[in-house]
């Protein structure tokens, strides 16, 4: 059994969060928390903050303010290695693939395994890339070795090579940043699947994506981001979709979450 | 399979295998005896900076370029010579080419300048301190172990220059191929970004190549002066180009993220078999410089349309 505090603490929360970029300001007292085993949506219009949010949790962009607890513990100074160290794992909007090299080398792009000296081990890595492709990615493409350039692949085994990438190596919580942009609606529906597998594994998940159905379908609860703060946010068992599409548009109208005419069911 | 794999290594063979082809039918009384090998070894390891071009190539791979290196060998040898002693100047020479390699790197990340400019800089400023210092005098070199160690001719033929490329070309495939931090060059090369957001240091692994390369060139100034048994204070200024030649022409990318040792290694010796060959074929040493310079140019254009295809 865990502790009882196990419980109780959310896995992360971030509390004031601001950051610039030169004269640009990004976010200001953002919030954030996400429970155990729980999937958060992020909603927000581009240019909301959303991705800077994420870089944050990620370490790759360090906040101007505001706190960051994982677990009730606070943290400091979070660096990428960091935040993987934690079980942190993220599918970036970018993908972050390296094109003019091997699947196995963007597989385990910043956390090779080695053997003494810093030296390689190709032959675990490319092992466990081919077990990947079998278990995971199950490419369709006969031709796609772990020696494979990343390049050469389509948009949709791109995304599978991110996903698996951040699947691979046990994370506590995944984020998943626009993982369904340019993805066929076969291929978006196995993403969207995916993320109910992170939920039944016990795992807990960001999930930003454009489209309010998707994220609707798949969180627990929906965060709206709105120029830098988090402008609100909702249950997804307690309000509908649609009424969820109306919320957005009257925040993009009047700058307000509040106050929207609530839809009639079944419209 | 094989070729597509390694085509462009395939392509690095073939044109030299064609290159020694013509030259041994236009000059075979060159070509077809030791005697000019036994020169090439002693000279494109060091005096054309073979060993330089090898380090260089990391540098290129992690997306950047050095055109410092021929000053740093001013420098390394400047510090041997002045050491008074062969062994202890050997290794203050290295430090020094490390340590200006290092000050190399360090100000293209810390202040997010080009390598391109920041190190044409370098090679001017460099330079200068090195004529300064000297007054632009010359000066005789101290000879010991390690003159015999780096220049000595193995059984009286094999320049020791050669094993010392060969040395160079194995640890450093090791390290490009088969070690994190060649992993991490590529990255680099390849796309900065993604390699940062998956947790590589990007500022080290780009500082890390510019002190290889600047340790490099030290070893190389320092090789060739000891070959030479003088020391000029000019010793290295002629080494950009066939050294920046060899690493395009071993089908290194000027896009960073592609390129190999093994390429780099062949394209050396077709590069330092340039002069001699022309000079074998009776024409004047003066077409040297312009296929040095159009070496570049194709290598770089063939690179560019095989990019192109690849992306398609």
């Amino acid at each position: 059994m865990d502790a009882p505090d196990e419980q109780t603490t959310n896995l992360l929360e971030l509390k004031g969060i601001s950051k610039s970029f030169g004269e640009v300001r990004a976010l200001e007292e953002a919030n954030l928390t996400v429970g155990r085993n729980e999937i958060v949506g992020l909603l927000g219009d581009n240019g909301a903050g959303k991705s800077t949010l994420i870089k944050i949790v990620t370490g790759f962009h360090r906040p101007d303010g505001g706190t960051i607890t994982w677990k009730g513990q606070p943290l400091e100074h979070l660096t990428v290695q960091r935040a993987r160290d934690l079980g942190i794992e993220t599918v970036y909007q970018e993908r972050a693939l390296a094109d003019l090299q091997s699947l196995w080398r963007n597989i385990f792009m910043g956390r090779e395994r080695t053997t003494r000296f810093g030296l390689l081990n190709v032959g675990a890595m490319r092992a466990e890339t081919e077990s990947l492709m079998v278990d995971f990615l199950r490419f369709t493409s006969q031709a796609v070795t772990p020696e494979s350039y990343v390049g050469s692949m389509s948009g949709g085994e791109r995304q599978g090579v991110a996903i698996a990438r951040a699947l691979h190596f046990e994370a506590e919580l995944i984020i998943l940043d626009e993982p369904t942009m340019g993805l066929s609606v076969t291929e978006t529906r196995k993403t969207l699947d995916f993320v109910r597998g992170i939920k039944s594994a016990g795992k807990a998940c960001i999930f930003i994506d454009h489209n309010i159905f998707n994220v609707h379908e798949v969180a627990d609860r929906v965060v709206v981001i709105d120029r830098g703060r988090t402008a609100g946010q909702f249950k997804t068992s307690e309000i509908t979709v649609t009424d969820l599409i109306g919320r957005m548009q009257h925040l993009a109208e009047t700058g307000t979450l509040d106050g929207a005419p609530t839809a009639k069911a079944g419209v | 399979m094989f070729f597509r794999r390694y085509g462009l290594q395939s392509g690095t063979v073939l044109m030299a295998a064609v290159i020694f082809v013509i030259l041994a039918v236009g000059s075979p009384i060159t070509w077809l005896h030791f005697d000019i090998y036994s020169s090439l070894m002693s000279t494109v390891p060091v005096t054309q900076s073979g060993i330089i071009a090898l380090t260089l190539t990391l540098v290129v791979i992690a997306g950047e370029i050095d055109l410092s290196f021929g000053s740093v060998m001013a420098v390394g040898t400047w510090v041997f010579i002045s050491c008074h002693q062969p062994e202890l100047g050997l290794i203050a020479g290295i430090a020094a080419g490390l340590g200006v390699g290092l000050l190399n790197g360090w100000i293209v990340v810390r202040f997010g300048i080009p390598s391109l400019v920041a190190t044409i800089g370098a090679w001017f400023f460099w330079a200068g301190i090195v004529l300064v210092g000297t007054s632009g005098v010359g000066a005789g070199t101290p000879s010991g172990f390690v003159t015999n160690l780096l220049t000595g001719r193995i059984g009286g033929y094999v320049p020791a220059e050669m094993p010392w490329m060969f040395a160079f070309a194995i640890v450093l495939w090791i390290l490009l191929n088969r070690h994190r931090f060649g992993a991490h060059v590529y990255l680099v090369g390849d796309n900065e970004q993604s390699a940062r957001m998956m947790g590589v240091r990007s500022d080290r692994v780009r500082m890390g190549v510019f002190a290889l390369n600047g340790a490099a060139a030290a070893f190389a100034g320092i090789s060739a002066t000891m070959e030479a048994h003088y020391f000029w204070p000019t010793v290295g200024s002629g080494a950009m180009l066939p050294t920046v030649a060899a690493v395009f022409l071993g089908g290194t990318s000027i896009f960073g993220g592609r390129g190999t040792i093994f390429g780099t290694f062949v394209a050396a010796f077709v590069i330092g078999a340039i002069e001699p060959g022309i000079v074998s074929l009776g024409l004047t040493g003066f077409y040297t410089q312009v296929i040095y310079g159009a070496v570049i140019v194709i290598a770089l254009i063939v690179q560019s349309a095989v990019r192109g295809r690849a992306e398609r």
